[in-house]
């Protein structure tokens, strides 16, 4: 039976254990960061040297981490992308702006274990040659923010941040930046510009990467919350050992936050791949189950943007058999590991490790509406397929959900949503607000076809029950 | 003194390596590395290659003397590289052709740089379907107006929906609605429903005014235009930010609702408001003057212009303009006046006459007028314009053609040191004939007493003591002019001129630019073009040839002046072309 498997989480819900440093340290922390500032140079067999922040990069090469922010990118390779010879200083970004609709596995972190997140920045800055890092925390967390700077205070009195750290002539220092309330301030390069105090309009890549022209146009990295957090713990068990936890390809531990119509929605953190979506909704460890009486509707299984998932939906997973042979195997979509691999090959994905669960109470075209609108409230407007086209959906979406729809309204619909993402938009908002209208049409047409026929019929009514009336007057 | 004085001052380019892509199938090369927006050598984007390819991509955004925004979306094109095979080789086709990997996504022609051997595709059903939506999202939201849109012909819009649009909108939503008459500054006004929020207007005036004036409020598809509040939109540029709005939203007060853009004829010319001498087109119709607004040239104003130096045209059109040839105070003839006026000056005494010439004439009237000072012996001068200058555009020197006066040796280096002299001469009767062209002396003459009294340079910049008193000993004041003032008053002779949009001509600007401006309105009554009847005078008093053409003249004008050698009307082209000074 899947088990929760408490990495990141070890402490933070342990029974007396508190923010404050005093308690970190109690439970060994800060050792990982010890750790790191004193590993040697080694000696390659070409007679050259590796440094310890080299070797720290390595390791997490090795340790296989993927991104937990959404995208799902190799960590390894994005910090071997930093342009480090343009003699510009490098910055490091923590992303707490955790805004994704279903998602709240960050703030567990920021809220009760502060210094797991500063120890793993750190780690992550050291390795990266990095002086300078910010936390960017999201504007609707003013105690978070809170809890960050109290942290931060502390480890600077510790000398875990500041000049020489710890006597090694490492200096970083760090700052919790609070966005103010939108979104996309969530996608790294809105986050840069609204960090450098602008409008968080996403940038053009090419030419803005921020490995190469990030935060005032510098080299710059852009990770989760959890994803640095893993830094400290790869550090500690080595790559090699990280990368036994959860399975090939997707590594190590991830905290699913699971919400919706589930008897014990909440956080819980697993192996990666360790646990299907089945034992996620119902194993008595995790959701315990649907309502009583009621059906599997349908899921989103990665933050409100992924695809949704219909229940009894089959899809061709990719194994191998025994010989090692790859072999498609029919998979039920509850069967489906909960990992980046296989929800990307069910053609949705694992995102944010968000789960919103929807039994059959649920009103699909109403779901959608719902989506629908914050998605045309969060659109920044820079781009004119995202702009228009998250506005255009929503209002469609509004006035079927208001008894004004018509039964063309799902392929109107549909054709307003497929001119919006593939890479026509500035940033992955575009596919982040067209994909929900795509997949829960592709899902789930007949109900949007049968609500906008039944308020055309409705409305025929409505018209024709005066004329009547006029009808049987003219006849007297 | 023949040497060819007339080299572009531009460096040699150094030389960039070349790059061989195909657009739709067609191969052509194309350097690496294109200016960018503000002269920076920058990698060649697809739209830059698309433009030497002669295949013309849509775009709102992109501007080429901007910087790259990328989000209009409009410029979405298809494209792909050659495979690469597991040893990093190009992977062949059977014919021994490159194999191209065609990329999965498309991408924005006006900020993806190109590669060797790339393919760029504009016209597949993927890229014409893509052109479609972003218009169709552009177009659910706009009021089409067009019949009251002062954008309308001119509009990017419009264009494009009739290349790329659907006849029929799906739209069945309400429209956003947003102000539509808002007052952005003194000389700008906004209708925000017609905007298509491409951002041109914020980069220009943050990024080439620098003054960050404008900026996007609000989210979404309610996204609006503003300045910050309580600071109106002004600055000496803000009139640039209608000519690159590719739709009707922003709006010169001056120039809305006064007449539709298609019925305008443009007349090449050139600002005369300050040194700089800005290239620009001057819209007109029925003899009147409607607009002025910049027209592209590197080597003077890229695509800019001043707004004081755009708005500086209504005086072309005053109805009090001098129309009238007039001898001693009444109407006569061309012919009867310049008949009197060659006869006086044959018999002048030499050094009897002195010739103040303006830095606001061209530099063919200026070289007909040194022919007449070389004649009759003659001290000249002209008279200095100083103001503020900017680090856009905008010169100190407020005459267009200070370098035309000093290169035909009408004025020194220093424009005005002869006046004193003069003034002694008038003083003393020695000088008894006076020729003005274009400067109303009365207005800046002090007495030479209270001149002497000023302290400062900058005082005296524009005085002199060439006082209506002192203009009242003449035996003769030839005065031609443009407006009546107090000095075409006192004048014996008034030779009604024109102005630079009345007559063909060229100036030198500051930094040496010679560059010809065309005829575009009719000057009015009797006025006429100064070279013309000047060439007459010249003709009569030293018996020179007649230049019966513009273009005969200042082709003999460039033979003889040395700073000009080389030069023809003919290779000015539309840009001018810059001689050393
Ligand atoms: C619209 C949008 C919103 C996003 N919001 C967040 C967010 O709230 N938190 C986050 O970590 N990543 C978010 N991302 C992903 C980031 O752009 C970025 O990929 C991530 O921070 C990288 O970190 P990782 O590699 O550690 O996952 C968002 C992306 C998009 C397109
Ligand atoms: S895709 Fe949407 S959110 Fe992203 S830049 Fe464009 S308009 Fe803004
Ligand atoms: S006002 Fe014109 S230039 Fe400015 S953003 Fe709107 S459409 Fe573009
Ligand atoms: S800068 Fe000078 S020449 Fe150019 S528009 Fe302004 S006044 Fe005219
Ligand atoms: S021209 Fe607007 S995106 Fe390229």
């Amino acid at each position: 039976m899947a088990q929760e498997y408490k990495l990141i989480l070890k402490h933070a819900d342990a029974p007396g254990y508190t923010p404050d440093i005093e308690c970190y340290l109690r439970q060994g922390g800060y050792d990982a960061l010890k750790k790191a500032l004193a590993i040697q140079p080694k000696d390659l067999a070409d007679g050259k040297k590796l440094s310890g922040p080299e070797q720290i990069r390595e390791d997490v090469k090795v340790s296989g981490l993927r991104g937990r922010g959404g995208a799902g990118f190799s960590c390894g390779l994005k910090w071997s992308f930093v342009d480090r010879k343009s003699g510009k200083p490098i910055y490091l970004i923590c992303n707490a702006d955790e805004s994704e609709p279903g998602t709240f596995k960050d703030r567990q972190i920021i809220h009760k274990d502060p210094h797991q997140l500063i120890e793993g920045m750190i780690i992550s800055c050291f390795a990266n040659d990095v002086k300078l890092a910010y936390i960017y925390i999201r504007g609707e967390m003013p105690e978070g923010a809170k809890i960050l700077n109290q942290a931060l205070k502390e480890a600077r009195a510790k000398n875990f941040l500041g000049k020489n750290i710890l006597g090694t002539g490492y200096d970083l220092e760090m700052h919790v930046h609070r966005g103010a309330g939108a979104y996309i301030c969530g996608e790294e390069t809105g986050l840069i510009e609204s960090l450098e105090g602008k409008r968080p309009y996403p940038r053009i890549k090419p030419p803005y990467f921020p490995a190469i022209l990030g935060l005032w146009m510098c080299p710059t990295i852009v990770n989760n919350v959890e994803t640095l957090c893993n830094v400290k713990h790869i550090v500690t068990m080595g790559g090699a050992e990280f990368a036994k936890l959860g399975t090939p390809n997707n590594t190590g531990t991830r905290i699913v936050s699971l919400s919706g119509h589930v008897k014990r929605p909440g956080y819980y953190e697993i192996e990666v791949g360790k646990a299907t979506l089945r034992e996620l909704l119902y194993d008595k460890n995790f959701g315990g189950g649907l309502r009583d009486g009621r059906q599997l509707k349908a899921i989103i299984p990665g933050g409100s943007s992924s695809k949704v998932l219909k229940a009894g939906e089959k899809f061709k997973l990719k194994k191998k058999d025994a010989e090692g042979k790859e072999i498609l195997v029919e998979t039920d979509m509850l069967d489906l590991p909960y990992d980046f691999d296989s929800l990307a090959q069910a053609g949705t994905m694992s995102g944010s490790s968000a789960i919103i669960v929807m039994d059959d109470s649920v009103d699909i075209v109403k779901a959608l509406a719902n989506l629908s609108e914050f998605y045309a409230h969060e659109s920044c407007g820079q781009c004119t397929p995202c702009r228009e086209g998250s506005l255009w959906m929503n209002k469609t979406l509004q006035r079927l959900t208001h008894g004004e729809g018509r039964a063309s309204d799902a392929d109107y619909l549909g054709k307003i949503a497929d001119n919006i993402p593939g890479g026509r938009t500035i940033c992955a908002f575009g596919e982040a607000c067209s994909w929900p209208v795509q997949s829960f049409l592709a899902k789930f047409k007949d109900e949007f076809v049968a609500k906008g026929a039944a308020d055309e019929d409705r409305r025929a009514k409505e018209v024709s029950a005066p004329e009547q009336k006029q009808l049987e007057a003219a006849h007297h | 003194m023949s040497t060819a004085a007339t080299t572009e001052t531009k460096p040699a380019a150094p030389a960039i390596e070349k790059i061989k892509v195909k657009v739709d199938g067609r191969e052509i090369e194309v350097p690496r590395l294109i200016a960018d927006w503000s002269g920076k050598l920058t990698p060649t984007t697809m739209i830059q290659a698309c433009e030497l390819a002669k295949t013309d991509v849509p775009h709102y955004c992109w501007h080429p003397k901007l910087p790259i925004s990328g989000n209009c979306r409009m410029c979405l094109v298809e494209f792909g590289t050659p495979a690469l095979g597991p040893d990093r080789k190009p992977v062949m086709n059977p014919d021994g052709t490159p194999k191209i990997a065609k990329s999965p996504r498309p991408a924005i022609a006006c900020a993806t740089p190109i590669s060797p051997g790339m393919e760029i595709y504009t016209k597949t059903p993927a890229v014409k379907q893509m052109r479609e939506g972003v218009l169709e999202s552009l177009l659910i939201n706009h009021p089409l107006d067009c019949p009251i849109c002062d954008q309308a012909g001119e509009c990017k819009l419009q264009e494009y929906s009739v290349d790329y649009g659907q006849s029929q909108s799906r739209f069945v939503e309400a429209k956003v609605h947003k102000p539509k008459a808002v007052d952005l500054g003194p000389r700008i006004m906004l209708d925000a429903e017609r905007c298509i929020l491409c951002t041109r207007c914020i980069r220009f005036t943050r990024d080439v005014a620098h003054d960050d004036a404008l900026g996007i409020i609000n989210r979404g598809s309610y996204n609006t235009i503003a300045t910050f509040p309580g600071m109106p939109f002004d600055n000496n540029y803000t009139l640039n930010t209608v000519d690159v709005c590719p739709v009707g939203a922003l709006t010169s007060k001056d120039f809305r609702f006064q007449m539709r853009a298609w019925f305008l004829k443009e007349t090449k010319s050139v600002c005369t408001s300050c040194a700089t001498g800005c290239s620009i087109l001057i819209g007109s119709r029925e003899e009147k003057i409607y607009r002025y607004t910049p027209r592209d040239n590197d080597a003077v104003n890229a695509s800019w212009m001043c707004d004081a130096g755009r708005l500086n045209y209504k005086w072309i059109g005053r109805a009090d303009r001098l129309k009238d040839v007039l001898v001693r105070g009444q109407k006569s003839t061309w012919t009867a006046a310049l008949n009197e006026v060659s006869d006086k000056l044959k018999q002048a005494p030499a050094g009897s006459v002195a010739i103040i010439a303006s830095a606001r004439q061209t530099n063919e009237e200026l070289w007909l007028l040194s022919k007449l000072k070389a004649k009759l012996g003659a001290v000249s001068d002209s008279i200095a314009r100083i103001g503020a200058a900017d680090k856009l555009l905008v010169c100190d020197d407020k005459n267009p053609n200070f370098n035309g006066a000093r290169l035909t040796g009408m004025c020194f280096t220093e424009a005005g040191i002869n006046l004193a002299q003069i003034a002694n001469g008038i003083e003393q009767g020695k000088i008894t004939t006076l020729i003005v062209f274009g400067e109303n002396l009365v207005k800046h003459g002090v007495s030479a007493k209270v001149l002497g009294e000023k302290e400062t340079i900058s005082e005296v910049v524009e005085q002199h003591s060439l006082t209506a008193e002192l203009l009242a000993k003449l035996d003769t004041l030839i005065v031609s002019d443009i407006l009546p003032n107090e000095t075409t008053k006192l004048a014996h002779y008034v030779l009604p001129g024109c102005a630079h949009a009345e007559k063909r001509g060229t100036f030198t600007n500051t930094d040496g630019r010679v560059q010809k401006f065309m005829k575009a309105v009719e000057a009015p009554g009797d006025a006429r073009a100064e070279w013309e009847f000047l060439h007459d005078l010249v003709h009569n008093v030293t018996g020179q040839n007649r230049f019966v053409t513009i273009e005969g003249l200042f082709n003999q004008m460039a033979k003889e002046v040395s700073a000009f050698n080389g030069l023809t009307w003919q290779a000015l082209g539309d840009t001018g072309v810059t001689v050393q000074i």
